[in-house]
């Protein structure tokens, strides 16, 4: 302790301005703990050279062979007490709720055995601990272990998994994300603390088609809300909704804002909706909140592949279930059915290193439908191949599997 | 005989129930609606007719223990001893009464933590983990994330955009960082130099060679010993060969560059989710305030704010204008660099004679 703090002449700038200041924090760290006079020093190092000075190796806990992110220092010679500076991650709640008890416990128990910096929260939803020794990671995992927190994923796993609101607090939520969330992380630990995958796994659960998470952009597996009934209309609230903003508002950002022409406003003020052709935008929900809001059969959209740059490109997630019904505990154990045979047949066929998204592209969309035992469905399409190049042997086989399933939709 | 390691208790992702708010366990899926009573204010209503306020500030995501313990302190005195955090990093206090409301935003305001992120505003940028703390970053994140936020501060308190931006930094090209209405990212601008003295001790070499998104790394002896070679004429600069190999030195704190990017949507309100696009690069990476990248961020918001109309998102607005509009009411220059021609891109081209003149 007592350590004398480096001279910090770039990263002082970070601190006058209006949004709160790491750095403020940092040195307020660093009057108590020499590990962060050293942090301190190295990341100025790093400003002023304009490079970065960590390196990966190898740390872990017992019984899990991922959750830990290892950092050593390359100028440790410089900057001693921050030579080792891990980062644990720990699952929080679906939904990042706390109490203010439980929050207080993390920072005595990360004060005791790390820097007291800690990230709420990483990219992939987890608390991060940031700076710990290789000495302490044990003791230190054992009490969040016994506290009710469990090691988050790192590495070629099962990831941490995110989740909006939702039913906590949130009136468009059309299934119970947290519920979701936490069965289906739950049921695939195994893969999240021992990788063993291709490559990463994430999940992410929004409750209607904002997609708060993300999730379409960001996950392997989205489930994102939906439903397929009606969408459902308080005529009444509508009238004082138009009342209070005028026609020509209402049908400028509501009416005409619809991406498939289904409102229009009745010359009595209330709202006819052609819900046939309605996608579920959420726009005017998003507008109307007290007026409109989702209808009663609800349950999800999934959707398949979303990932960042590497390697092949930054993805989109796509449907693979345009609809499933999140209302029973059957029907969750079927959405976690679908997560598991998604992820055996990616193990299975997927190479080294390529993501869900990336083996889909591969192999195309009809071979993972084929592998997966799921039918082919028009919603999963943008617009139907616009290129002759592809064998029909088979056309009156599959146009008779069409047909037999519409006979037995009826 | 020696003493049994303690073994971890495979509880996973804990139950939210026992943090929640009460309220939102007695409404629990059973919420009617909500309104914004001002920024950084929720008001939601259950169907049972209960109310709980929620009042959202701004952090700085990386946080010591004493901040923590003051936003604490703060749930304790002024709310109800619960918070959550939402994706970018805000924290959300949740109140059962409106009385509570004004003495809760007196006091965080007080102590530094800005009220805002809601509804048509710019939130906090979510964001990586630099210089701080990552093994591979171009440049710090926390500390652009502050520089740009101290910028965007006015449209953080307030409501009046367009609809919702979104902002993602990432300090390397490849891999974390999100898609955003706006997002800033890493852009090498040279092929790696390989520290060839190291890759046969640290580096799995097929694997680099299959990282590779070019194909332009092939093994090569070097010096009497295993190594890599990269074909520069291929070589795409793009740091996916450096994770695998440190020694492909990919970062250089004059060629590493940022680049902006625009038209990121989640969201399927209105139109479908979207890609963000390039629209400007070779920015230079100039800790500690980046007042160059900066500049870019603020004339493209005020851009924005100032022709999109109401309800539509960055992407939309382009779309609705045109991207020759974009470039041209942003002032910023269109290049060659800008026509996309990584694998079948022809769809990117336009195949009309839309064309605004």
């Amino acid at each position: 302790m007592g350590k004398k703090k480096h001279d910090t002449p770039l990263l002082d700038q970070l601190e006058s301005g209006p949004w709160p200041s790491f750095i403020t924090g940092l040195k307020r760290l660093a009057d108590d703990n020499d590990m962060m006079v050293d942090l301190l020093g190295q990341l100025e190092h790093s400003y002023k050279t304009r490079k970065g000075y960590w390196k990966g190796g190898t740390a872990s806990v017992i019984g899990y062979g991922g959750g830990v992110i290892p950092r050593f220092s390359e100028v440790a010679d410089m900057f001693p007490e921050s030579a080792e500076f891990h980062t644990l991650r720990i699952m929080p709640a679906p939904a990042m709720h706390y109490t203010s008890d439980i929050l207080r416990k993390f920072c005595d128990i990360w004060e005791k055995y790390g820097s007291g910096l800690i990230a709420l929260h990483g990219q992939t939803g987890d608390v991060m601990l940031q700076g710990c020794t290789t000495e302490n990671m044990q003791p230190c995992f054992d009490e969040f272990n016994e506290l009710g927190f469990d090691m988050g994923g790192a590495g070629p796993s099962v990831r941490t998994g995110m989740s909006c609101v939702g039913h906590a607090r949130c009136e468009h939520s059309c299934y119970d994300t947290a519920r979701a969330h936490r069965q289906l992380l739950n049921a695939f630990i195994d893969d999240l603390h021992r990788p063993a995958l291709p490559y990463k796994f994430k999940f992410k659960f929004s409750g209607c088609g904002n997609d708060c998470m993300n999730s379409v952009q960001r996950s392997d597996m989205a489930v994102i809300g939906t439903w397929r009934d009606d969408i459902e209309v308080n005529q009444e609230e509508v009238r004082k909704f138009v009342a209070a903003k005028g026609r020509q508002y209402v049908n400028e950002n509501v009416v005409m804002r619809c991406p498939t022409q289904c409102l229009s406003l009745n010359e009595d003020d209330t709202l006819a909706v052609d819900n046939a052709n309605c996608v579920r935008c959420m726009h005017c929900i998003n507008v109307m909140t007290k007026a409109l809001s989702p209808g009663k059969e609800r349950g999800a959209t999934i959707l398949v592949g979303g990932k960042r740059t590497l390697k092949i490109g930054d993805l989109l997630g796509t449907v693979l279930v345009p609809f499933m019904k999140l209302e029973t505990p059957e029907d969750y154990d079927a959405l976690q059915e679908l997560a598991g045979n998604m992820i055996d047949f990616w193990a299975e066929n997927a190479l080294e290193h390529e993501r869900m998204g990336e083996m889909i592209e591969r192999i195309g969309l009809g071979n993972f439908l084929e592998g997966l035992g799921l039918e082919v469905d028009p919603d999963m399409v943008a617009h139907p191949r616009a290129n002759p190049y592809v064998r029909l042997d088979a056309w009156e086989e599959e146009v008779a599997k069409w047909n037999a399933r519409q006979a037995a939709a009826t | 005989m020696a003493e049994q390691p303690r073994m971890p208790i495979e509880s996973g992702t804990p139950d939210a129930f026992q943090y929640m708010h009460p309220l939102f366990q007695r409404n629990y899926g059973q919420w009617a609606w909500h309104e914004r009573p001002r920024p950084g204010v929720l008001r939601h209503v259950a169907k049972s007719g209960d109310e709980v306020w929620t009042v959202r500030a701004g952090t700085q995501r990386q946080m010591d223990v004493y901040t923590i313990r003051k936003l604490c302190d703060i749930a304790d005195e002024y709310a109800e001893g619960f918070v959550r955090f939402t994706i970018r990093s805000n924290i959300e206090f949740m109140v059962s009464a409106q009385d509570k409301v004004q003495p809760l935003i007196d006091k965080l305001l007080e102590e530094g933590f800005p009220i805002g992120g809601t509804g048509n505003s710019v939130s906090m940028i979510s964001h990586t983990q630099g210089w701080l703390h990552c093994d591979i970053p171009g440049s710090d994140a926390s500390g652009v994330v502050k520089s740009l936020m101290d910028e965007l501060h006015a449209e953080f308190i307030r409501e009046d955009m367009p609809n919702k931006v979104k902002i993602s930094t990432s300090c390397c090209q490849i891999n974390c960082g999100g898609q955003a209405d706006i997002a800033i990212n890493i852009q090498h601008t040279k092929p790696p130099k390989i520290n060839h003295d190291l890759v046969s001790n640290l580096c799995e070499r097929p694997s680099v060679v299959s990282r590779c998104p070019a194909a332009a790394i092939r093994p090569a002896m070097v010096n009497g010993s295993p190594s890599l070679e990269v074909d520069e004429k291929k070589c795409i600069c793009c740091g996916a060969c450096f994770p695998p190999c440190p020694p492909m030195q990919i970062n250089d704190p004059e060629h590493s560059k940022l680049a902006i990017w625009v038209g990121g949507k989640n969201s399927n309100a209105r139109s479908k989710p979207s890609l963000h696009k390039l629209v400007a690069a070779g920015i230079p990476n100039n800790p500690p305030r980046w007042p160059e990248a900066a500049t870019i961020i603020k004339t493209i918001i005020k851009t924005y704010k100032e022709d999109a109309r109401e309800w539509e998102r960055m992407n939309e607005w382009v779309e609705r204008i045109g991207w020759k509009n974009f470039f041209k009411k942003t002032g910023l220059p269109f290049t060659r660099f800008h026509i996309d021609d990584w694998g079948r891109t022809r769809h990117t081209l336009n195949t009309s004679t839309h064309i605004r003149f």
